[in-house]
């Protein structure tokens, strides 16, 4: 393979999409061709380097090993964004740090969470989940109890409905992908599965919904119809393998894979088997998007397929013409992502990016695409598809349906909900990033 | 999804002969068996036809005063027009700003019952939960009569409080149902 396309030398560089997109195919063989190809080789071996020295940290012990690990110190900027970091009398969100991250797993002292009244103090053996209704049972279960039960584990994403806000904005918010998407994470949950409890409580059925309700001082409360609860709802205790984060819900929280954050009821302590939904504070109002005519759309649910490159993004700059190699994530609530296409011009051309496997459902998936870039203005875009055959809307088309804000929003605020169209970073020949829209 | 089906297939057998001891079988049924009576402190969901509403009545007078006495206008400003919270009394065009227009209990909200559901779960803020039922039914009905929705003098009740006509209610659109 390698022989062969070092015959084939520069030709091997396999130009798939407009403005430097190479397929993958040509990386392959390894970077000596690569390197070649650019014409940059020369200088990578031929730079004069410094002789090698012992640095400080290898001539003496380095420091006692701690109980719980903290990133690097020089890490030291990877962290959440907070929007009320002085506990003001409202919500707190917290947003994940994406661009700063690889891989599909959001490690658990950085998955977003969002308080609406802070994070309450759950003590485990005290705290219980009732079950009752239109059951022939009603149950009550210790966590000790729970903790019986078989498990399952599954790597699922949650994002809230309002997450990516400021995109609604008439002109592009000049802001990071943690300020524009931040309020998606993903993880490995492992949890019960709720059919397994509402069996044992033995749903009437005639029952059709059930109101889920946290032990929060607001007792968040959401209605989730069964067929949801009934097809993979868990009843998740463990993140990323540890014990759920305070933040997070511990001491359990309902997890509804593909479904809004808000919906995946945090502190879980009571579900109420029913036959009609609750039309709780928060569907009736924050999760039922206002469309332009002034109608809205109630049970909105579903976080629809998405994507958003994250490397390279606002917030860095390019040093320089070569090589780079595009990053992101892309994710659904409707399957498993299927394919990812990328553009360098603003959506003229596209190419397939490689999408990393195995690919779970529900959850974030990595792609990545090598960029050669030769110093000129670039726009860089990715789009989604998923397995339903679900595809991310380009943003005339999102906006012809769903409209957009009047006027430029507070990049922290939230102007509507559930926005799943295309995110563009513009490339200036200085190597400046900025946020356009395509 | 195929570690589901087996409890897929344990609910078909339960629906079938609905019998405790058969689902205990295959669970493991660690549950403690608890009465809706012993439920009840918690039970405070309401549905939009007023099931659950509990015993008790409230006036607008008396809801007006609350609104003061319990702190709701530190928040919600005076007479509900808006401050660091949400504009209570107010009933802005849906299309005003756009997509970003202002959601009111009057323009937006589409069951009466969601406003007595959410003050007596979540207000006062700082101290929720300490609301009796009189009083919860006394600020839904301040709430309404300054919205205009019911007259001053109507008292909000079990039987009432789910009649009260709620103007946009019928400009929502199920965005997926086959889901539901």
């Amino acid at each position: 393979m390698r022989k062969r396309q070092r015959n084939r030398g520069a030709s091997a560089i396999e130009q798939v999409a407009g403005n430097g997109l190479i397929h993958r195919r040509a990386l392959l063989g390894g970077g000596i061709i690569f390197a070649g190809a650019l014409g940059s080789g020369a200088s990578l071996t031929s730079a004069a380097a410094e002789p090698l020295a012992e640095p400080e940290w290898s001539l003496e012990p380095g420091e006692v090993t701690p109980v719980l690990q903290q990133p690097s110190r020089f890490e030291a900027k990877v962290v959440r964004t907070l929007s009320n970091p002085k506990g003001e009398v409202r919500t707190q969100h917290a947003r994940a740090p994406l661009q700063m991250l690889n891989g599909t797993i959001t490690p658990n002292s950085l998955h977003f969470t969002i308080l609406h009244s802070g994070i309450p103090d759950i003590d485990p053996e005290k705290h219980v989940l009732v079950i009752h209704g239109m059951v022939k049972q009603p149950l009550e279960y210790t966590i000790d109890a729970l903790m019986r039960y078989p498990m399952v584990t599954r790597k699922y994403f949650i994002e809230c409905g309002g997450n990516s806000a400021p995109m609604f904005s008439p002109e592009p918010i000049q802001a990071t992908v943690q300020a524009l998407h931040g309020l998606s994470s993903n993880a490995d949950w492992t949890g019960i599965p709720v059919s397994t409890l509402l069996d044992e409580a033995g749903v009437d059925p005639k029952a059709t919904w059930m109101l889920a309700e946290g032990a929060d001082s607001l007792a968040v409360s959401r209605s989730v119809p069964l067929k949801k609860a009934y097809d993979d709802a868990m009843i998740a205790l463990y993140q990323n393998g540890e014990r759920i984060m305070p933040g997070n819900d511990y001491p359990m929280r309902l997890l509804l894979p593909g479904y809004e954050g808000n919906m995946c009821t945090k502190f879980l302590r009571r579900l109420k088997v029913v036959d009609q939904p609750a039309m709780t504070y928060y569907e009736s109002r924050n999760y039922s998007p206002l469309l332009p005519d002034g109608k809205a759309y109630k049970f909105y649910f579903l976080s629809e397929v998405k994507s958003f490159i994250t490397q390279p993004s606002f917030g860095y700059s390019l040093k320089g013409p070569g090589f780079y190699e595009i990053s992101g994530i892309a994710y659904s609530g409707t399957g498993r992502i299927e394919k990812v296409l990328i553009s360098a011009d603003g959506g003229k051309s596209w190419g397939e990016a490689a999408v990393e496997g195995p690919v779970s459902p529900k959850s974030f998936t990595r792609f990545t695409m090598p960029w050669r870039w030769d110093g000129q203005p670039a726009i860089l875009t990715s789009r989604a598809w998923d397995d339903s055959g679900a595809m991310q809307p380009l943003r005339a088309d999102f906006i012809a349906v769903r409209g957009e804000a009047k006027t430029v929003p507070n990049v922290l605020g939230f102007p509507n909900q559930h926005y799943n169209s295309l995110t563009a970073w513009g490339i200036e020949s200085t190597g400046e990033i900025k946020h356009v829209y395509v | 999804m195929s570690t589901f089906k087996p409890l897929a297939a344990a609910l078909l057998f339960t629906l079938a002969f609905g019998s405790a001891a058969a689902i205990a079988a295959d669970t493991p049924g660690l549950g403690k068996p608890i009465s809706e009576a012993d439920v009840k402190a918690w039970d405070i969901s309401i549905l939009p036809d007023g099931t659950n509403l509990p015993p008790g009545s409230g006036t607008a007078a008396q809801g007006a005063k609350l609104y003061v006495d319990k702190g709701c206008v530190a928040c919600h400003g005076d007479g509900g027009k808006g401050g660091t919270s949400n504009i209570l009394v107010g009933k802005p065009s849906l299309t005003a700003d756009g997509i970003a227009s202002n959601k009111t209990i009057a323009n937006f909200w589409a069951y009466s019952t969601t406003v007595f559901d959410y003050i007596r779960r979540a207000m006062p803020w700082p101290t929720p939960h300490t609301l009796s039922d009189d009083e919860v039914y006394a600020l839904c009905a301040y709430l309404f009569a300054a919205n205009n929705l019911i007259p001053q003098d109507e008292v909000m009740n079990a039987q009432t409080l789910p009649k009260v006509k709620m103007p946009n209610h019928d400009n929502f659109i199920v965005r997926f149902p086959e889901r539901i």
